[in-house]
């Protein structure tokens, strides 16, 4: 979007900026006697990068943050995803010297202080879960599923029991689960919901036998509800000789109200970036720590932090019976002390206050809204409510419409069309840092948007009308694919 | 009772009200679908903490760590210490991009979507590649990643690793293939031994110790037998030396840590990669696209997703979701202000410290370099002593060394007797060096 032209105009690309002979950086003259260049045909001839000056790269990319929206400038209630407040002082603990500039290979009596935090984020972790063996090391939710995937295949077969192939997901899952199920070699069965939106029992219990490894489970699941069944949905499992993985991106909802470790699970994976508050960054980075019972811990990645006696107090060491290294070091550390000062800001008092008004804001949604929007499941929800825009797709106007039509309200969307066995779905998640204020504003446009529907259709159709593009085509990005600029 | 914290605005009179409105007598009502016997269990957690509490804290915790700044540091393989802009920070932390989600709705997410194009045009200019995509975990996961996608690929399924990659990169190579029914094989460069049934030949540029690889022969070695070769490559490396892409590679990945990312003790970083067009279709992780809004003007999408876990769950080319986006966008501002002089600066005072480092350090009695070839920024040094003994040494010189890479040290790899893995760069200034060469003559 243009702003009055020049160097502050988004509609140039860095390299169209580029001016033969601009600076944006200034670096040191060699200190040491000239050393003889490497062969020459080994030299590079073709670096092509801009040339800006730094005032440019400066207003270049703030016009560019301003085309987003953000929690910090929006309310965002992307159902799933947990877009709570990322406290600032988060930041800047990870920002000060003695975190980020320590080098992951250092000898461990140079970083005493940065294993001590992470042992004691895995004691926190432990305890919130009720699953005491945690390893830090895995980068976002999906690559800790990986991970607890292939523990449950190397749980199997280091029993001998080589013929458990298959992996139940239910068909509310995030698509993350069967795909990340299939890396670690597994066959996906999915497993139909009930009509309260609870795992299908005896679905579940037709293909619990000798080939099941497990099942991969959201509790809450996506759609917002408590699993009324879910002590059952372990003892099918377990009884079968599988195992329970447990998708920990909705533990917003159950942050000290229950511990999955004493409901039956066996592995779960928790997103830092989501339930702890750590910014997501446009898109990352996450952290996706995974945490297991006593009975798995041996099989955890490597590595994990162990306090131990004499010399250096901590170390990393790597479990027994371990699936190997799943990323270059230790984890996203600079995540993990987001993580740790989080907690160690609101305590235990603090988070299970959380879980109380993230389910509470939900629900008042959810009530205030029951009248205008068919609530599909229509029981008391967890931490995000999903609606169904079918009444209004019925009078013309879809969901997506709806979702883009709030943006122009200032509101981010909700997550549209997932989960996939709800129609026109349209999931909202408030968390538990927005005020009522907000909430009822929110509110107020869903209602006038309903409204819209009828008297103004095309106007909702159409929208979005103030952000700095329109409705863009993605058939024509898809078919022909433009993913870098060329010269000319 | 809850607490009333400063991150939740809820007072107990709103939730009164808000109670009232869904019906409910008491927050626990709502959580009454949790079974009575788990519901509320004890919760053993420290109590809250005021920020100015958490501060000295924190504060007390990162005092026992020695960063990288405190004293001369040698130590790369890996993570790298270089000089960032302040810009790179200053950009990267604004809350439009720092606090904003994946950007699925595009017309709420064009800067995002807008920098991970121009980070996909500087990586694959970089590397010398048609495209990048907008990101992985880190530079490890990345190769893992080419790994999958070049047994799609090819439809193969044995693998040729050299045994100069990194250790810790080859054992999550090995972690991601061991339920793939992948046959991983370790091969020396000098004579790679690959046949008509490796799908791929993967080497790291300049490799884990440091030095440059013939690529050229390589390439045609691997295309010689249908095979791709994939190279893990240095971004800093490329300011001076051809790119994998100038030698036909396939698939090109690396760490994008040394390009305005802090050292954080491992993370987070962002894995960089990068393909020749044809391949598209297989590669891991977002792309963004270029694309025309309902009026024409220009706008950029999330695109061929349907390569992607969300549309083809269980069929995707990979589970990857959430990557490093804010680290990508801190590689986007760091080239953009390095530029095509500054990168070429930083290659060049790493390439020329590094080789005044190792020239005065071969002179040491005792001490000398072992391998031949062409290095870049990281060489290895034949010690007198174990290394852990020099590293000690040096440390109470307030000097960190490099990596022991002896065969018993503890990063893994086959290792040099008495090895290690030192890293110069242009953070080192010639007194540093000069220290560093005169604490390990005394040691001798």
């Amino acid at each position: 979007m243009a702003r009055g032209g020049g160097t502050r105009d988004t509609s140039k690309l860095l390299m169209e900026r580029s001016v033969p002979g601009r600076v944006g950086a200034v670096l040191p003259e060699s200190d040491v006697p000239p050393q003889a260049m490497p062969d020459d045909p080994l030299l590079r001839r073709d670096l092509q990068l801009p040339e800006v000056s730094e005032p440019e790269v400066v207003q270049y990319f703030t016009a560019l943050s301003q085309l987003n929206f953000s929690i910090d400038t929006h309310f965002y209630p992307l159902g799933s995803c947990t877009m709570k407040y990322n406290p600032k002082i988060n930041d800047e603990a990870a920002f000060q010297p003695g975190f980020a500039a320590i080098h992951p290979l250092q000898p461990g009596e140079q970083s005493q202080g940065a294993l001590e935090m992470l042992h004691r984020l895995q004691g926190y972790l432990g305890e919130i879960t009720g699953l005491p063996g945690v390893s830090l090391s895995t980068l976002a939710g999906a690559h800790g599923e990986f991970a607890g995937m292939l523990m449950m295949r190397a749980y199997h077969h280091a029993r001998g029991d080589t013929a458990r192939l298959k992996v139940a997901i239910p068909d509310s899952a995030h698509g993350t689960n069967p795909a990340s199920a299939a890396m670690a070699g597994f066959e996906v069965v999915t497993v139909a919901s009930d009509d309260q939106g609870n795992v299908d029992l005896e679905a579940l219990h037709d293909l619990a036998g000798p080939d099941l490894a497990g099942i991969m489970i959201t509790l809450p699941s996506t759609l917002g509800l408590f699993d009324t069944g879910i002590l059952d949905v372990c003892r099918i499992v377990h009884e079968a000789g599988g195992l329970v993985y447990g998708d920990g991106a909705n533990m917003n909802a159950l942050l000290g109200r229950v511990k999955l470790g004493a409901l039956g699970f066996d592995v779960i994976h928790l997103n830092l970036h989501k339930t702890f508050s750590t910014p997501h960054g446009g898109g990352g980075p996450g952290a996706g720590p995974v945490c297991v019972s006593e009975e798995l811990a041996s099989y955890l990645p490597s590595p994990v932090v162990a306090r131990n006696g004499g010399g250096a107090e901590y170390s990393l060491s790597t479990p027994a019976n371990s699936i190997g290294k799943m990323s270059s070091f230790h984890g996203n550390f600079g995540v993990l002390v987001r993580a740790y000062t989080y907690i160690r800001t609101l305590g235990k008092e603090g988070i299970e206050s959380i879980s109380a008004n993230a389910v509470l804001n939900a629900n008042y949604l959810m009530e205030s809204l029951r009248d205008k929007y068919l609530i599909p499941y229509d029981r008391t929800c967890m931490h995000e409510v999903v609606f169904s825009a079918d009444w209004q797709r019925a009078r013309g106007v879809s969901g997506l419409e709806i979702a883009k039509r709030l943006l122009d309200y200032g509101f981010h969307a909700p997550t549209m069309y997932f989960p996939l066995i709800v129609h026109e779905a349209l999931m909202v998640e408030p968390t538990e840092s927005e005020t009522k204020e907000t909430l009822d504003a929110f509110i107020q446009a869903m209602r006038d948007i309903d409204r819209e529907a009828d008297e103004d259709p095309d106007l909702v159709r159409n929208a979005p009308h103030t952000t700095p593009v329109s409705r863009l085509d993605e058939a024509r990005a898809a078919r022909h694919p433009d993913l870098r600029w060329q010269r000319p | 009772m809850t607490l009333q914290s400063h991150y939740i605005p809820n007072t107990p009179e709103e939730q009164a009200e808000m109670l009232a409105v869904v019906g409910a007598d008491s927050i626990d009502d709502l959580f009454r679908d949790i079974p009575d016997a788990f519901r509320n269990p004890t919760l053993d957690l420290p109590a809250p903490m005021s920020e100015l509490d958490v501060q000295r804290e924190l504060a007390e915790l990162a005092s026992r760590n020695r960063p990288l700044g405190s004293g001369p540091s040698f130590l790369g393989a890996g993570a790298y210490n270089h000089f960032i802009p302040s810009i790179v920070k200053a950009l990267m932390t604004r809350g439009e991009f720092l606090t904003a989600y994946t950007p699925y709705q595009a017309e709420a997410s064009q800067g995002t979507l807008q920098v991970i194009y121009e980070f996909q045009t500087l990586i694959g200019s970089l590397y010398g590649m048609e495209v990048a995509n907008a990101g992985m975990y880190d530079g490890a996961t990345s190769l893992a990643e080419a790994v999958l996608m070049a047994c799609r690929v090819t439809r193969r399924s044995k693998v040729a690793v050299s045994n100069t990659i990194s250790p810790a990169y080859f054992q999550v190579v090995r972690t991601y293939c061991q339920s793939q029914g992948i046959e991983l094989n370790t091969v020396s460069p000098a004579s790679p031994g690959i046949d008509d049934a490796t799908s791929c030949l993967v080497v790291q540029y300049p490799n884990f110790f440091g030095y440059v690889e013939d690529l050229e022969g390589l390439t045609g070695l691997a295309h010689a037998n249908g095979s791709l070769i994939v190279v893990s490559a240095d971004p800093v490396a490329m300011g001076m030396f051809n790119p994998p892409g100038h030698y036909g590679a396939d698939i090109v990945t690396g760490e994008g840590q040394p390009l305005g990312i802090p050292a954080s003790f491992g993370g987070p970083y962002v894995g960089l990669f990068s393909a020749k067009q044809q391949y598209i279709r297989q590669m891991p992780s977002r792309l963004s696209g270029r694309t025309v809004d309902s009026q024409g003007r220009t706008g950029y999408v999330l695109t061929l997703q349907t390569r992607e876990q969300h549309i083809r769950r269980e069929r995707a080319t990979s589970n990857i979701c959430t990557n490093e986006a804010l680290y990508a966008l801190a590689s986007t501002i760091y080239l953009a202000a390095l530029g095509k002089q500054g990168l070429r600066q930083v290659a060049e005072l790493c390439y020329q410290k590094a080789h005044y480092a190792a020239g005065e350090i071969a002179k040491l009695p005792g001490y000398s370099l072992p391998l031949q070839g062409t290095f870049f920024q990281e060489f290895v040094v034949q010690c007198p002593a174990p290394p852990t003994d020099i590293n000690r040494h040096l440390l109470e010189r307030n000097i960190l060394g490099g990596l022991d890479v002896s065969p018993n040290g503890d990063y893994g790899g086959e290792g040099i007797p008495n090895g290690m893995l030192f890293c110069v760069t242009e953070m080192n200034t010639r007194a540093d060096i000069d220290a560093l060469v005169t604490a390990l003559g005394e040691y001798n």
